[in-house]
This record gives C-alpha cells, structure tokens and sequence, in this order.
C-alpha cells in the first residue's frame, strides 16, 4: 500500500461506497471486500442503511489491511459517491488526501467544495449506455474503475463478481463482469490512474479465509454445535440469523420456524428443548421484550435454551438499523422471579462462533437460558477470519437419563434436589421417565405444590439457586490484551473490543480487559483480574454504563471512568484514542 | 397395554365437586387407553386456568406452562419429536384470548396436535371474571354493567383460518366425548374440540339443564362433516348446540412436509459436531 494512513504503522486503508437505497452498494462493496480478502488482505466492513426499502442513503465502508483488523476506521481514503446526498455525509470523513469518485451524472462537484481532495467524475449513466450495460451494474462499473484506479488485480474482483453473482444465474453474471471490465478499464484510459495517490497489492492467492458477521458465526456455530431447532420472527438487526438457517435447513437437518410472534418463537424453542433437542431463538430488544415470559418460564422448568439477542438503539423502535449496547441490563435482569442466567457478549465473528458452541453446552449443563448478546455493528459488520475449526466444539448435554438408567429408577424425581443444583432429565417419549414440566412451584416430581409448603418452596429455590457456583467457574473468563501493567485500564464487553484493541496499537500505558461473559461475574475473578489496575475505565455504547454498574453490584467494584457512547454509532478506533488519551 | 387408570397420577384432583372438568378427564383417559398409548407415548401441554390444573393428575409426559401458550410449547414438542401424541388444553380464556393469536396460526399450520378447549364462558380460576365465549351482557366481576362485546366463536375461526378437524363436545357426554377425542388424537392434523364445560361455581345453577336441553348429536341428525360451509354455519348454531365432529379434510401435516424429518424425529438423530464446510463455502 503506498500512501495510506498511518496509523501507528498499521496501515489502514478505508473505502466507502454511498447512494440512494436500492442502488446495490451493499453488493458492491461486499464485492469489493470479497476480491481484498481473497487477495490474502484483511477486512472489516460495516453497512449503514435507513429503515426502508427505496430512498434514503445507504452506505457501505471497509477497512483494509495487510494485518488483522477489528474494527471500522473512521478516516476514509476512498469515497464512491452516487448521489449529492452520499458525497455531503461521506465528506467529513476523509482524510486531507482523500479521493472521491462520484457519478457526475447524478451531481456536480464544485472545486471548493473539495479542500484539496481529488475527486474523479464518471458520468455513469452515460457509460453504461454507450457499454451497452444496464443501469443497475453501474455500481460494478465504478467498482470495476476503482480496482483500476488501486491498481489491485481485474481477474480477483471479477472471481468475486462470478461467486456473487453465480446463485442469480448466467446473465446476471455476465452482465456485471463485463460492468466490471468496461469500468477497470475506461478507469486506465480516461482517469489518469498513475497520479492515484494509493494502491493495494495482492499478497496471496486462494486465501482461505472467509468473511462473517457474528449473525453468520452464530448459525455456523448453532449447526456445528448440534443444534437441530430454531425458531424466530423478523426483527433488524436479528433477522440475518434467521435467514442463514433457513437457508441451511433442508441441508443442515434443522427445523427452522418463522413462528406468529416473538411469543411463540420463544415458546417452541422451550417446547423443542423440554423434547430433548438444542433449541435456539433469536430477536431484538423489543422481540425480546415479548419473550421475557418465555425466559422466566425457562427459568422455572430448568429446560435449556439459547436466545440470542442482537441489540439495536431502543428504547421502543428505536433506531432500527443503527447500533448500541443498549440492553445488557435487561437481558441480566429480564423475567419475574429469580433464576439464573448467563449472558455470553462475544466481541466478534471468531468469538461469536466459539462462544455460540459455549452458550449450548452451558444451557444443556444447566439447564438454564443462555443469552448470546451481539449488537448491530457486528451482526451485520462482516469481518475477515480464518475458517473456524470444528476441532475447538466439545459437546457437553449434560445430565440426560438413557433407557437403561430410567429403567433402574422406581419413582423418577425430574427435580430432584442435589448439592449441584442440576436434576438429571429424562426425555419425553423415554419409559419410566414421564413427569410434569411446571411452571407453578413444584416438588421433586414436578407437581404443584399448593397451600403453605415451606419447606418444598425453599428447597426449590435453592436448588435452583445452588447452579450459580458451579455456573461462575464453567463461564469463559476475562481477556486481558495489551500490556500487563498500564497506567490505564479499559474494561468492556462484546463489540467494543475491536475498535478498543485496534486503539490500543496507538495508544501507549492502556491494556484492554474483555469480558465475554458480563452475566453472571464472579467477584473473585473480577479482583483477580483486576488487581493492580491504576486506573479503571468502563468503556460501553451505551449512555448508562451498563456493564460499570453490573460490576458494581456483583463484585462491589467501582470504576474510575465511563466512556459511553449512544448517538446510534458505534466507536471508532480514532475516538478511542482520543478519548483515553483525555484521561491521561 | 396401559389401561385409563395409568395415566391418572398419585395427585388428587382440586377440581370443586360437580366440576365439568372430570367428565372430560374420564374421557381422555379412556381415549387414550383404547388408542393403545402408553403414558410416555404422548405430551399433554397445559395451559393455566381450572382446566390447567389438571396437569398434575394426568400421567403422560406433561407441560404446564404459561397462561395463553400451551399451543407453542405443543408445536415445538412436535417438531422436536413427531413420533409423540401431542395434546394441548386450554380454557375458553387461555385458547381465545390470552393465546388467541397462536390459535389461528396453528390452524394454518395443520402442525398435528390435538387442542382441547374447556369452555365454561368464564375465566373461573381467577374467579369468574367474562371471557372471550361469554354471552353479550353477562354481568361478572370485570363487567358488571355487562358485557358490551359479542362471543368468539372458536370452532368457526379454526374453520376460518384453516383448521382440518374441528368439533364440539360436551363435559356431560362422556362415551360420546370419548369417541369425539378418539377421533380427534387420530386426526393427522390439526384437531380442536371445543367442549361445553359446566362450571358448577360461575355458570348458572341450571347450567347441566340447559345444555341437557339444547344439546344433540350430530351423527344423529344425519350430519356430514364435510362441507365447509354447512360446519359453518352448524358452528353458530345458539339455540340448540350440536356435539360431534364439525368438519374433517385431510391435508398434509405441517411435519410432514418438513424433509428434515423424513428419516427420523429431530430428537433421534444424533447431538454431534455438525458438518459446515458447505456453509462454510457461502462466505468465501
Ligand atoms: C399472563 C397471565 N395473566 C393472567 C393470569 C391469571 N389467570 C390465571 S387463569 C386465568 C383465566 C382462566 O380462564 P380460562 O382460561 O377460561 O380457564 P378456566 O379457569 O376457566 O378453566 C387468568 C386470567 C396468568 N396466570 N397469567
Ligand atoms: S371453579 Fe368452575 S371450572 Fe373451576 S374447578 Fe370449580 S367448577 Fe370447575
């Protein structure tokens, strides 16, 4: 790459593509980010769109890279603007040397408007015409130009293009890699592609990597983790989950249910679960909000389950394609009653894979829900990463009864009380093994227990409270990244982690604690983890402080700092920088 | 072969004396013994009300779950495990109101379930407030000015929306209540019955007279149950009540069209490390 930024020797380089909603530059970039990664760079892109299906701007960004990269740069080298609307947003985000190709079609550019920066005019509409291509591969044709203009390699993009294109059939194909040709090279010929002031390089061939959104890590962990069963209604930005593993379904063997409501999607995953299959469901805040029933339901007949909440700016609507960790506090505290939880808040793809395979194991073990809780910017932000390796999935059921075992008990105890807390479970259909899921109190076997019985109600709630020793020391514990000992230390949880740990590269005396599962915490790994830290700053986006306060009242630790963010963004890792380097 | 008398569990019914409810225990009971199922053959999923009680005398495999969403838990025990009986029960109250929206997409679905409604017009666990099946005017609790809204009519909604079993039965009939379940366990398909339910405490003190009076049997009336309309209209029937099946038709179940199942329940295939590489290859 010659020219890009520098940002602590990390070379990043930012692309961004913005039009009106309807005019594929979701496709287009992604394209482009394909054709990097199979370049052997690396990636991490981020989409940002309106909530509606025509008008309105959508842009899409990637941040490229020769090394890993975790999070998307605000600092924008190349901007791809189709309409006014997109360069007026887009602008303030380039950088002083900053390069904009823009559809002069669509709107003029007036010289002062630029400050300096080059811009490249390419009357779109005209040049599909005279190529004879329609107007809808514009997008591809100034791709195609801005490959030429980086100088990466035609034959990459064009693969990416066929792999894109290859489900929509023949012509579809054909028509965008001709776009593609004819703009690679009308850019050589008319646009002066050695004055360009950047260029990125292939550095290898067939890169095996892939590129994945948590949502998408989430289903390949779900199918790799055994699980036979999800059910699920729409909601951004959750509905991605749902469309994986129903396209999957014939071919993975799940049963896949787009159920009447949030209600029911939650209902018929305890009601799969209490059938003995790994059940899952998946939704948004306000999704989750109908399903808090659901989860105390869980709670009370100790059946397994996964919800994964990917969380949007609420309350209410809210921002419905913007981003926020704005719900790490109600999926804690959801659900009347007292049960145990655990909320697993992967920090991106690779994780989100690892921690999918966790979070259904931990549900079979403890017969509990387990949450996965992601947010807008990685459940739909793809970043690039190795293959996952099937090797890591250990499946643990945890306490299932065979025939043979059933057979030898006389009068099975579905909730028998033990010192773990866990009763081992029969599986309907099983002889010998049939007992009563209850959602009133229950004694051992599962019936009612009505009138005064004190001592059957607390023996229940303290067996059921009894799972959260065992749960605490079976969690994944904090991660620390950066240096030992640092002057400052950021704590946080789920997505914050890439722009913190792409920070860190520029920041001297900071360290990073992740902590992949803020609920339930363990005072004493807390302390453990934390001992010696000089100055601890919680670091969330959100406005309250979520996490800073759960910390709080678990493990009795106060932070020093909150830096929240909430306008519907997530961090960058410019702000980061900034920001930590405010307290020192 | 098990006999009625195992599936009653070592728990004593709650249910007041003279409550409708043990009509149709007797029944389900008896159904489900000459069906030849074993207790750990079927699921029943109960709903809360009077009639949810009943969970905890009822020896199958049983869920009492939340009020309004028995059907959803019975959906996903069905697609979990197609090889059971699933039996999902519900109050007037819980099936048309609280669950009212789980109702009609169960219809669609055709998933194979059979759905017992126990219809005293009243929610009487939470003592006797209106319900959704509750006459124009009623005067309770939560209404004492009377009730401004009209009745539900649940067997004309399942029709409406796609039921392929629909039926109405009475607590007092019990041989013919037998062999209404009978048919409706068997049904492959989505199955309501809903059963005139005297509840001695919040109907009428004549409430056994008046449906004694007005109610007659369908097979005796030289009725048909196969034409849509005609069970439509059989359904809004108020001056006399029709007991028996409404309608039948049989289309496929919502788990045999799904091909994951072809082999074997989901419950019977193995827990392992699933296979991805071909998902895999969608992210390349
Ligand atoms: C979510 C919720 N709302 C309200 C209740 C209180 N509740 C219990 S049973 C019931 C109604 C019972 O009426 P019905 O379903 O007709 O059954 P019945 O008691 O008449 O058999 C209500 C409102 C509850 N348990 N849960
Ligand atoms: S209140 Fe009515 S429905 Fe409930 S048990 Fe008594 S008689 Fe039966």
């Amino acid at each position: 790459m010659k020219n890009t930024q520098d940002f602590k020797n990390n070379k990043v380089f930012t692309w961004k593509i913005g039009g009106a909603a309807g005019g594929g530059q979701q496709v287009a970039g992604l394209i482009f980010t394909k054709a990097c990664v199979h370049g052997g760079l690396f990636t991490f892109d981020s989409s940002e769109y309106p909530s509606r299906i025509r008008g309105g701007l959508v842009a899409y960004r990637v941040s490229i890279s020769e090394k890993p990269v975790l999070a998307i740069y605000k600092d924008t080298q190349l901007l791809i603007a189709l309409n006014r609307e997109a360069f007026d947003y887009c602008l303030p985000d380039m950088t002083p040397d900053g390069v904009i190709l823009y559809d002069r079609g669509k709107f003029e550019i007036k010289p002062e408007e630029l400050k300096g920066k080059k811009a490249y005019p390419l009357p779109l509409e005209k040049l599909a015409q005279d190529a004879g291509i329609k107007p809808l591969a514009a997008n591809i044709i100034i791709t195609g130009a801005a490959a030429a203009l980086l100088d990466y390699d035609l034959e990459i993009l064009k693969e990416a293009i066929k792999d894109t294109f290859a489900a929509k059939g023949q012509e579809a194909a054909e028509m965008n890699l001709q776009a593609a040709d004819f703009g690679y090279q009308y850019a050589k010929t008319n646009l002066l592609p050695d004055e360009f002031p950047y260029n990125l390089k292939v550095l290898k061939k067939n890169n095996d990597s892939i590129i994945a959104t948590a949502n998408d890590a989430i289903c390949l962990g779900a199918v790799a983790s055994g699980c036979k069963f999800m059910a699920a209604y729409p909601m951004t930005p959750a509905s991605s989950i749902l469309h994986n593993l129903a396209a999957w379904a014939e071919k993975s063997g799940l049963v896949v249910k787009h159920a009447e409501d949030e209600i029911a999607g939650i209902q018929m995953a305890i009601g799969a679960g209490f059938a003995g299959v790994r059940a899952m469901t998946a939704t948004s805040g306000g999704g989750f909000a109908l399903m808090v029933e659901g989860l105390s339901l869980a709670g009370m007949t100790e059946v397994p389950l996964v919800i994964v909440e990917a969380q949007r700016p609420g309350p209410a609507t809210g921002l419905p394609t913007w981003t926020e960790q704005g719900d790490l506090s109600f999926v804690a505290h959801a659900g009347h009653g007292e049960f145990n939880r655990v909320v697993l808040a992967p920090g991106d793809p690779p994780e989100a894979f690892a921690l999918t395979a966790r979070a259904f194991n931990l549900a079979e073990k403890w017969q509990i829900p387990v949450f996965i809780l992601v947010d807008k910017y990685i459940a739909e932000g793809h970043q690039s990463m190795p293959e996952p390796d099937l090797k890591d999935i250990k499946i643990d059921r945890g306490e299932v009864l065979t025939d043979e075992q059933l057979a030898k008990i006389k009068d099975f105890k579905r909730y028998l009380v033990t010192k773990s807390g866990v009763s081992p479970r029969s599986i309907p259909g099983q002889p010998g093994g049939a007992y009563l899921a209850n959602s009133d109190e229950h004694d051992e076997f599962g019936y009612s227990i009505e009138g005064f019985t004190p001592e059957i109600r607390n023996a229940m709630v303290e067996k059921r409270a009894a799972k959260l020793k065992g749960i605490l020391a079976d969690l994944p514990g904090p991660e620390l990244f950066g240096p030992k000992t640092a002057e400052i230390t950021l704590i946080g949880w789920g997505s914050v982690k890439g722009p913190v740990l792409e920070a860190l590269k520029a920041l001297d005396g900071v360290n990073y604690l992740h902590v992949p599962a803020p609920w339930p915490l363990s005072k004493e790994i807390m302390e453990k983890s934390l001992k010696g830290v000089k100055k601890l700053v919680c670091i969330e986006n959100n406005q309250v402080g979520q996490f800073a306060n759960i910390l709080s009242e678990l493990c009795g630790i106060a932070v020093d700092e909150r830096l929240t963010k909430y306008n519907g963004a997530q961090f960058f890792p410019e702000e980061v920088v900034e920001l930590v380097n405010k307290l020192k | 072969m098990a006999t009625e008398k195992d599936f009653i569990t070592k728990i004593t019914p709650t249910w007041c004396v003279g409550c409708g409810n043990f009509g149709i225990w007797t029944a389900l009971r008896q159904a489900l013994a000459e069906l030849g199922l074993e207790p750990h053959q079927a699921v029943m999923v109960f709903d809360i009300g009077c009639n949810g009680n009943g969970a905890n005398w009822h020896g199958t495999y049983g869920f009492h779950g939340l009020h309004g969403r028995p059907l959803p838990i019975a959906c996903g025990v069905k697609m979990a495990n197609h090889e059971l009986k699933v039996i999902a029960v519900s109050g007037d109250g819980g099936g048309y109101g609280e669950g009212g929206n789980h109702f009609i997409h169960t219809c669609r679905g055709n998933q194979d379930i059979t759905y017992i409604i126990y219809n005293n017009h009243r929610y009487s666990l939470t003592t006797g407030q209106a319900s959704p099946t509750s006459e124009h005017g009623a005067k309770t609790k939560s209404t004492p000015a009377g009730l401004i809204e009209y009745p539900f009519n649940g067997p004309q909604v399942a029709l409406t929306c796609g039921a392929t079993f629909v039926a109405q039965g009475s607590a007092d009939e019990v041989v013919h209540l037998k062999e209404l379940l009978k048919k409706a366990v068997s049904h492959p398909g989505f199955s309501l019955i809903d059963i005139l339910q005297p509840c001695v405490i919040y109907n009428d003190k004549d409430i056994r007279q008046q449906y004694k009076q007005k109610v007659y049997k369908l097979e005796e009336a030289g009725y048909q149950p196969n034409d849509k309309m005609a069970a439509y209209q059989k359904a809004g029937e108020t001056e006399k009540l029709p007991i028996g099946v409404l309608y039948e038709e049989i289309r496929p179940t919502y788990e045999n069209q799904l091909p994951q199942l072809a082999k074997a329940p989901l419950v019977k295939q193995p827990v392992a490390v699933g296979d991805i590489s071909e998902f895999l290859r969608e992210f390349k």
